[in-house]
């Protein structure tokens, strides 16, 4: 435990956000600014059918008619969506048939982040999909999956390969007029991951997405869809980093699940966009809606999330607990430092009967920093012998940052039972002593106390992932103590 | 920091009509000379602000809108009451405690019965006494909750003010004696619309306790729409208590506005037991350092009432206490919303404030719903809040059942001690038992 932290300490001290840098690499834009023209522009370079097309323009037309909500305790100033770009491709000179083909410059960048784009390298043991800016450039081990039946693809191979399955499912649970993002996202989303797993498998592996917004000025609008048929089960991670830049770049996505009966989808991610810099200034807007469904009897769906990037996040992954003895499960750590702004929770809606959801959520804020949690928790008419638990706690490191929790319970059946509970409180002149005298300096006993603050979170994280994201919370708050 | 969230209520969702009619109201009823200027402004405001629409998140689940009709009776004609009238819903201790009497809103001063002596509490219609020496004290927190928190609603009583209250506890006075003030909604001629105002001043280090009590006669309906504010200074200790036990169609928004100007003591029970609509909003401002105050609610629902609570609790200095617990049972059709903030400016470290809400939903279709919130500016704190929504236990049943005691006793009795963690909050003890009364013949509890 001790060398463990004396590690991420060593760590924290050398970096800021390492994973700032820019790859130099050419890229084919679509033009600055939102009309119908865009989303065509959109559309026809990834060659889309009529049907998809008509979605977009429908969403748009719909974007056009909504306003950008106000309601998160957030603040920013106005975006100018026709000051973005919608459309960023990094230009490849042929399509890659295999990994090897991949331009070298975009295989050094995932390198650099840590990514293996090699399959040889199977040690990771993890399947990625790789999407940067707009487009997914590679795909690992799509093969071995095939021989299960299981499709991982880019949602733009999806569309062209398993047209019924996207047609029946895009948007079946996070409908395009949702709301205002949500809208915007189906108008222009360029790429994402595809996921379908048959009835009765278990995916060997990991799958995993890696977001990488490279190009400036643009705004990274993805799509994520994963099908569970009946017993199956998945593992999903998602990945996602920035460069430093001072502008601020919109980032919209949408991620739909939905689990059929007695499936599973495990869901996490580890959100480490550029949150800008000590003044505050650039860094990503994550503005995302992701919502599961679980429509079968006996399913569950499970969000994990560690929160340290973005300098804006507005994000709810929910889940809709429609199958009887299904169950939803959030757990989350979001951190928030200098002039970050954080308005993050979840929604459980109960709708079929004897359903079960769990909520678990740790803030920590620095600097000046605001963090609140907004969670829903509403149990229906007919929702017979729901229950739910929720727990949200806050760590407030120093005086200048806030921290908020807005829980919305709501319910209607006289057989449910809730629970909520709260704290807020600081890491303890005691504690810190009782480090300190042990010889355990300041900054690493906050690490190890904020490390032991999000266990019950990072435990649930799959190993992979576990260890970035403990050295990504020491890094998230370095400086911040004193 | 931004705290306090304007709300920005659309005028439209009024219609003209029902603005115009408030506002031809408040011309023909001209309020006194003193007071002009005040209820001015707030018949100005309230024009600007409006009534909260259906999807104001303050005004989420109680929608209020539905109730400003045009048909409602304002002071027409205040009616003629006896004190004989009043008799049967006087408090328990009445005899020895001062009686404020508000009919259909407006202080009468010919059934009220002032038993203080005029050293320790002094009593005055509001008007005279933004005539005489507490001009300066009234013009300066008259209207504090409306500048607190902008509301239509609030502004709408503000509009009528020089028909409310003032009472004023003395420097150093520690008054055994309560001030008891009763609501006389008498709809027998048709809905009423009520607009009680009172204002309490609580000088240094005087104890002062009072409760407030609704009542309805007639079978029309009734609207009451109440501020209530009250001043605390240095080391005072005042007890307030709301006992809302009114008609099937008695419909009620309040605001109950507690100000700590010094260091003191501040508690406030709310019992909340029928009434069609019912809204509580009750603001804890704690200013002063070291302040401590106690927030304690029963909401105890059936048949369609819908009762909703919204408090604010807001540290603004440091080293502050305050806890909180509301409880609420539904029964029926009813509807129990619970709205709790907790608010710890940047200031206000060593601040120690905690909130529970604890609802069982007895009826099939009842519901509940609730928010309790924290918004934290101060690292240096400790807050908690929790709530939990539920049934009886059934083991505790269980072993009610097994020793004889029939269903409906058992439900009763589980009810009762869940009642009774704000019962005992009551400190006089006449007042206790009279609550209690209530809640057991609600729950039809006899042994």
């Amino acid at each position: 435990m001790y060398e463990e932290n004396d590690d991420i300490l060593g760590q924290v001290t050398t970096s800021e956000y390492k994973y700032g840098f820019v790859t130099d690499i050419e890229s084919e834009d679509a033009p600055k600014g939102l009309n119908e023209d865009t989303v065509r522009y959109i559309s026809a370079k990834k060659n889309e059918p009529a049907w998809l097309l008509e979605w977009r323009l429908k969403s748009f037309r719909h974007w056009q008619t909504m306003e950008e909500p106000t309601w998160p305790n957030v603040k920013y100033p106005p975006i100018d969506y026709q000051d973005i770009i919608y459309y960023s491709a990094p230009k490849q000179k042929i399509a890659p048939n295999s990994l090897d083909e991949i331009d070298p410059e975009l295989r050094k960048t995932f390198e650099k982040l840590g990514i293996s784009l090699q399959e040889q390298k199977r040690l990771t043991g993890v399947a990625v999909d790789a999407v940067v800016d707009s487009v997914s450039i590679a795909t690992t081990f799509k093969e071995e999956l095939a021989e299960l039946g299981i499709i991982f693809c880019s949602m733009s191979d999806a569309v062209h390969e398993h047209p019924e399955l996207i047609k029946k499912y895009l948007g079946a649970v996070v409908p395009p007029t949702d709301n205002y993002f949500t809208a915007l996202n189906s108008a222009v989303f360029s790429d994402g991951s595809f996921c379908y797993i048959p009835v009765g498998v278990r995916c060997p592996m990991e799958l995993s997405t890696y977001f990488r917004i490279n190009a400036a000025n643009t705004g990274q609008f993805e799509r994520t869809l994963i099908v569970a048929e009946a017993g199956s089960y998945v593992s999903y991670l998602e990945g996602c980093t920035a460069p430093m830049r001072d502008e601020n770049q919109l980032h919209a996505a949408v991620v739909e699940i939905m689990a059929m009966e007695k499936a599973e989808v495990k869901y996490s991610t580890v959100q480490n966009w550029y949150p800008g810099d000590k003044e505050g200034k650039g860094g990503i807007y994550n503005f995302v809606t992701k919502r599961g469904i679980c429509q079968g009897a006996h399913s569950k769906i499970s969000w994990t999330q560690v929160e340290t990037g973005s300098s804006i996040t507005w994000k709810y992954p929910s889940v809709i607990l429609k199958g009887d003895h299904s169950v939803g499960e959030f757990y989350s750590v979001a951190v928030t430092n200098n002039y970050q702004q954080a308005d993050t929770g979840t929604k459980m809606i109960h709708i079929g009967k004897n359903t079960k959801s769990r909520i678990v959520s740790k803030g920590i804020s620095a600097g000046r920093s605001n963090n609140s949690y907004r969670g829903l928790v509403q149990v229906g008419r007919n929702a017979g012998n729901a229950r739910n638990f929720s727990q949200c706690d806050s760590l407030l490191l120093g005086d200048k940052c806030g921290a908020h929790t807005f829980p919305y319970i709501e319910v209607k059946n006289n057989t449910g039972i809730v629970e909520h509970e709260a704290t807020t409180s600081k890491i303890g002149e005691d504690q810190i002593f009782y480090c300190n005298q042990r010889g355990i300096d300041t900054e690493a006993a906050v690490a190890m106390i904020v490390n032991g603050f999000a266990k019950e979170v990072m435990n649930q994280l799959p190993m992979e992932f576990a260890v970035e994201a403990q050295k990504l919370l020491a890094i998230s708050l370095e400086g911040s103590v004193g | 920091m931004d705290i306090q969230r304007r709300p920005q209520y659309n005028q439209q969702v009024m219609s003209k009509e029902v603005l115009d009619f408030f506002s031809d109201i408040h011309a023909a009823r001209k309020s006194h000379p003193a007071l002009a200027a005040f209820s001015e402004k707030a018949i100005h405001d309230f024009r600007c602000l409006g009534i909260p629409p259906v999807k104001h998140e303050e005004w989420k689940y109680t929608h209020v809108s539905k109730l400003f009709r045009n048909d409602l009776l304002c002071h027409a004609g205040t009616p003629k009451l006896s004190p004989s009238d009043i008799d049967p819903y006087r408090l328990p201790g009445h005899d020895t405690a001062s009686e404020l009497v508000f009919v259909n809103g407006v202080y009468d001063q010919t059934l009220s019965i002032l038993r203080h002596r005029e050293e320790d509490v002094e009593i005055l219609p509001l008007w005279k006494a933004a005539e005489g020496p507490h001009a300066e004290f009234i013009s300066k927190n008259l209207g504090h909750s409306a500048s607190y928190h902008p509301d239509g609603i609030n502004a709408l009583n503000g509009a009528f003010a020089s028909d409310g209250v003032f009472i004023m506890a003395k420097k150093g006075k520690s008054i055994v004696q309560p001030v008891y003030i009763y609501h006389v909604a008498d709809s027998r001629n048709g809905f009423v619309f009520l607009q009680p105002r009172v204002l309490v001043h609580v000088e240094a280090a005087a104890q002062l306790q009072i409760a407030e009590q609704y009542i309805s006669l007639g079978g029309n309906e009734s609207f009451t729409n109440e501020v209530f504010e009250l001043v605390a200074g240095q080391d005072a200790v005042v007890d307030y208590y709301k006992i809302q036990d009114e008609g099937r169609l008695a419909n009620h928004v309040g605001t109950t506005h507690i100000r700590q100007t010094g260091k003191c003591l501040t508690n406030a029970v709310t019992i909340t037991l029928s009434g069609a609509l019912i809204r509580n909003n009750l603001n804890m401002i704690m200013e002063a350092e070291h302040g401590e105050s106690h927030l304690y609610g029963l909401y105890l629902l059936n048949d369609r009432t819908h009762a909703d609570n919204h408090t604010i609790v807001d540290n603004m200095q440091p080293h502050c206490f305050s806890n909180e617990l509301y409880k609420g049972v539904m029964d029926d059709e009813s509807e129990g919303v619970f709205n709790g903030k907790i608010f710890v400016r940047k200031d206000a470290q060593k601040t120690n404030a905690y909130q529970t809400n604890k609802n069982i939903l007895v009826g099939a279709k009842s519901s509940a719903y609730t928010k309790p919130q924290l918004e934290i500016f101060a690292d240096d704190v400790k807050c908690s809040h929790g709530c939990t929504i539920g049934q009886l236990d059934d083991e505790a049943l269980f072993y009610l059942r097994a020793r004889g005691i029939s269903e409906k006793n058992a439900k009763s009795l589980l009810l009762h001690a869940f009642a009774v963690d704000i019962l005992k909050n009551i400190k006089p003890e006449p007042l206790r038992r009279h609550v209690d009364r209530l809640i057991s013949n609600r729950l039809e509890f006899n042994f």
